[in-house]
């Protein structure tokens, strides 16, 4: 791993992506690094935009706020690219050289060709992955799109140990330890009704983001990956 | 409702001595942290954002025992009146607001300054309307310099938690007995996850003695007209001039007294990275982050460059930070809000004030890139 990874999701209010943040964030933690997460949000509403930021590294980490220079993108929604429903534009503002963007969409979006040319001049490497599809075909409700999003990551950036994030998963949703925001739990109560059991919503969660992390793929753009 | 049973331990045990464990928290989770471990009696409040997640956790916290009562009142007025009365019986108390709600029940401060309170309050720093924001700022702090509190800032989840419970420890001292406001930087350390230490939570501080008061509290042999208006209302008499005049003296002597108290339980009004540097920057809560930032950039680059955290904004370190800063010939004052109070604190603190460079400032919910500072500096060097 490098000295210091910044991630930075965007996605809809209700999609997990202060959830998805919270637990990479954690296991991270597990893993022995420096790590923080913070997410940002307006008024809080369903399907209204939602940041969330992760910083892993090596050496103690000050920085606070908005990732403005992100390593790696998680794009959550289509419609954070294609309606603009970003704190940033375009969507890929301030991606650092070498970077890695990862997009939740069932078939991988058109780019205009002066964006094809920016990712190739940031020598950026895109992919796409189905999450919410994945998300109810495995996990069963499309409240899983940010375990597949994390696998997705895993798959392409493995930049957390597997031991640390089931252990991460059992502190989130296993209660005790962690407690959780109003309307989270909220959310959280909703998801363990439909699976009945915690031991079965990690395992569930964790086949979601296993199978996720072989499904995701690069774009091309036309050439042979 | 069971009350929790906790073991009662001295401050110094609590903060200083207690085996501690590490946890991965949020701000407002830390806040609720260091409530669990605080001996409450009461809490009030009214949610507003980036505060409401940590109020609804000390909701929960009287679910569980924690604290005697708790409530939402009416309005944050409403909020600071009752924390007023709970305290004048005798309680120690503790509530949050942010940004509006801070102004809105402004009164208030003042009120629990001059009845001598040792009210602990957390202030979640937020944009003031208009245009509405709900994001990170710090601009309420410049507006509450001069109700007669004690203003701690927290760069850090660990600082908030920390100083949420030195707080109770300073402002319950009965030379002290003054009301101290625990400020953070909303959602920029409110809902920042990071590490911290926590002591075990079976032990909390010992129980609140309102006989030690400099102001008795509240009861049928003290009647709250004695305190209240007799006589500092009745303004015919000359005397009743003296009285007030004295008794604004005594709350500024309190201040003053709290120093030593500072010093104890949050380790001192400020804290210095290389003090011999010839360029300094002061700065305050999360601005401090951003900083230490700065000063990696710089240190690759070859510049030498040193910080001063200022971790009380009431008592003003002048003296302190004049000392920290008397080699200094370039002092950068970066701040998250348009005024620049912190600038004016310092400019008015430091003789050759013409070293101080008012900025960079950040303001509107945006961070700031330690970039920003680091070029800052540049421009002034070059």
């Amino acid at each position: 791993m490098d000295k210091k990874v910044s991630i930075r999701m965007s996605g809809l209010g209700g999609q997990g992506v202060v959830t998805a943040a919270h637990i990479i964030g954690s296991a991270a933690n597990k893993d022995g690094k420096f790590s923080t997460v913070n997410p940002f949000f307006g008024a809080e509403k369903r399907l209204a935009p939602a940041e969330s930021y992760v910083r892993i590294s090596e050496e103690k980490i000050y920085e606070r706020g908005e990732i403005l220079f992100p390593d790696v993108i998680m794009i959550f929604h289509p419609h954070v690219i294609t309606l603009g429903k970003c704190y940033t534009m375009p969507f890929y503002e301030g991606l650092q050289e070498n970077g890695i963007i990862i997009i939740n969409s069932d078939e991988p979006l058109e780019f205009k060709q002066e964006d094809i040319e920016k990712f190739k001049s940031m020598n950026a490497t895109l992919y796409h992955i189905p999450a919410t599809r994945l998300g109810v075909e495995i996990g069963g409700t499309e409240l899983a799109t940010n375990m597949s999003m994390i696998g997705s990551l895993l798959g392409v950036y493995p930049l957390i140990s597997v031991e640390s994030l089931k252990e991460s998963l059992a502190e989130r949703f296993g209660g005790g330890k962690f407690i959780a925001s109003g309307t989270t739990a909220a959310l959280d109560d909703a998801l363990k009704g439909k699976y009945e059991q915690l031991a079965q919503l990690i395992e569930k969660n964790m086949e979601v983001i296993e199978k996720s992390s072989e499904q995701v793929r690069k774009y091309t753009f036309g050439q042979e990956g | 409702m069971m009350l929790q049973q906790q073991r009662e331990v001295d401050a110094e045990y609590l903060l200083f001595q207690a085996k501690r464990e590490k946890a991965f928290l949020t701000g407002s989770e830390a806040v609720a942290e260091a409530i669990k471990r605080a001996n409450v009696d009461m809490s009030v409040g009214y949610p507003i954002t980036p505060q409401s997640e940590a109020m609804q956790l000390i909701g929960e916290l009287y679910q569980m025992g924690y604290l005697q009562d708790y409530y939402r009142a009416e309005n944050e007025f409403a909020v600071m009146a009752s924390i007023h009365g709970a305290s004048l019986g005798g309680g120690r108390v503790f509530t949050s607001t942010s940004g509006p709600g801070t102004l809105r029940a402004m009164e208030m401060f003042p009120v629990w300054a001059g009845a001598r309170q040792p009210i602990v309050c957390a202030f979640m720093c937020r944009g003031l309307s208009l245009p509405p924001s709900i994001q990170p700022e710090n601009i309420e702090m410049g507006m509450l310099l001069n109700t007669g509190m004690i203003m701690l800032h927290a760069e850090t989840v660990q600082d908030y938690f920390d100083m949420i419970l030195g707080a109770y420890a300073i402002a319950e001292q009965p030379e002290v007995h003054l009301p101290i406001g625990v400020f953070a930087d909303g959602f920029f350390l409110t809902h920042t996850r990071e590490s911290v230490t926590l002591p075990p939570s079976d032990i909390k501080l010992k129980t609140y003695n309102p006989s030690a008061a400099p102001v008795p509290c509240f009861n049928s042999e003290t009647p709250p007209l004695r305190i209240t208006r007799d006589p500092l209302l009745n303004k015919s008499n000359a005397i009743s001039y003296g009285a007030n005049a004295s008794w604004h003296q005594e709350i500024l002597s309190a201040s003053i007294r709290s120093k030593k108290h500072i010093n104890r339980y949050i380790g001192g009004s400020l804290e210095t990275e290389n003090p011999d540097a010839g360029i300094m920057i002061v700065a305050s809560g999360t601005a401090v982050s951003q900083s230490r930032e700065a000063l990696r950039i710089l240190h690759k680059m070859g510049i030498r460059a040193g910080l001063v955290k200022i971790k009380t904004i009431r008592p003003f370190p002048g003296e302190e930070l004049a000392a920290a800063t008397a080699r200094a010939s370039l002092i950068l004052v970066p701040e998250f809000n348009a005024e620049g109070w912190l600038s004016r604190e310092v400019m008015a603190s430091l003789d050759r004030n013409s070293r101080v460079v008012s900025g960079p400032r950040v303001f509107g919910g945006m961070t700031m890139p330690p970039n920003l500072i680091v070029n800052e500096i540049l421009s002034r060097i070059s």
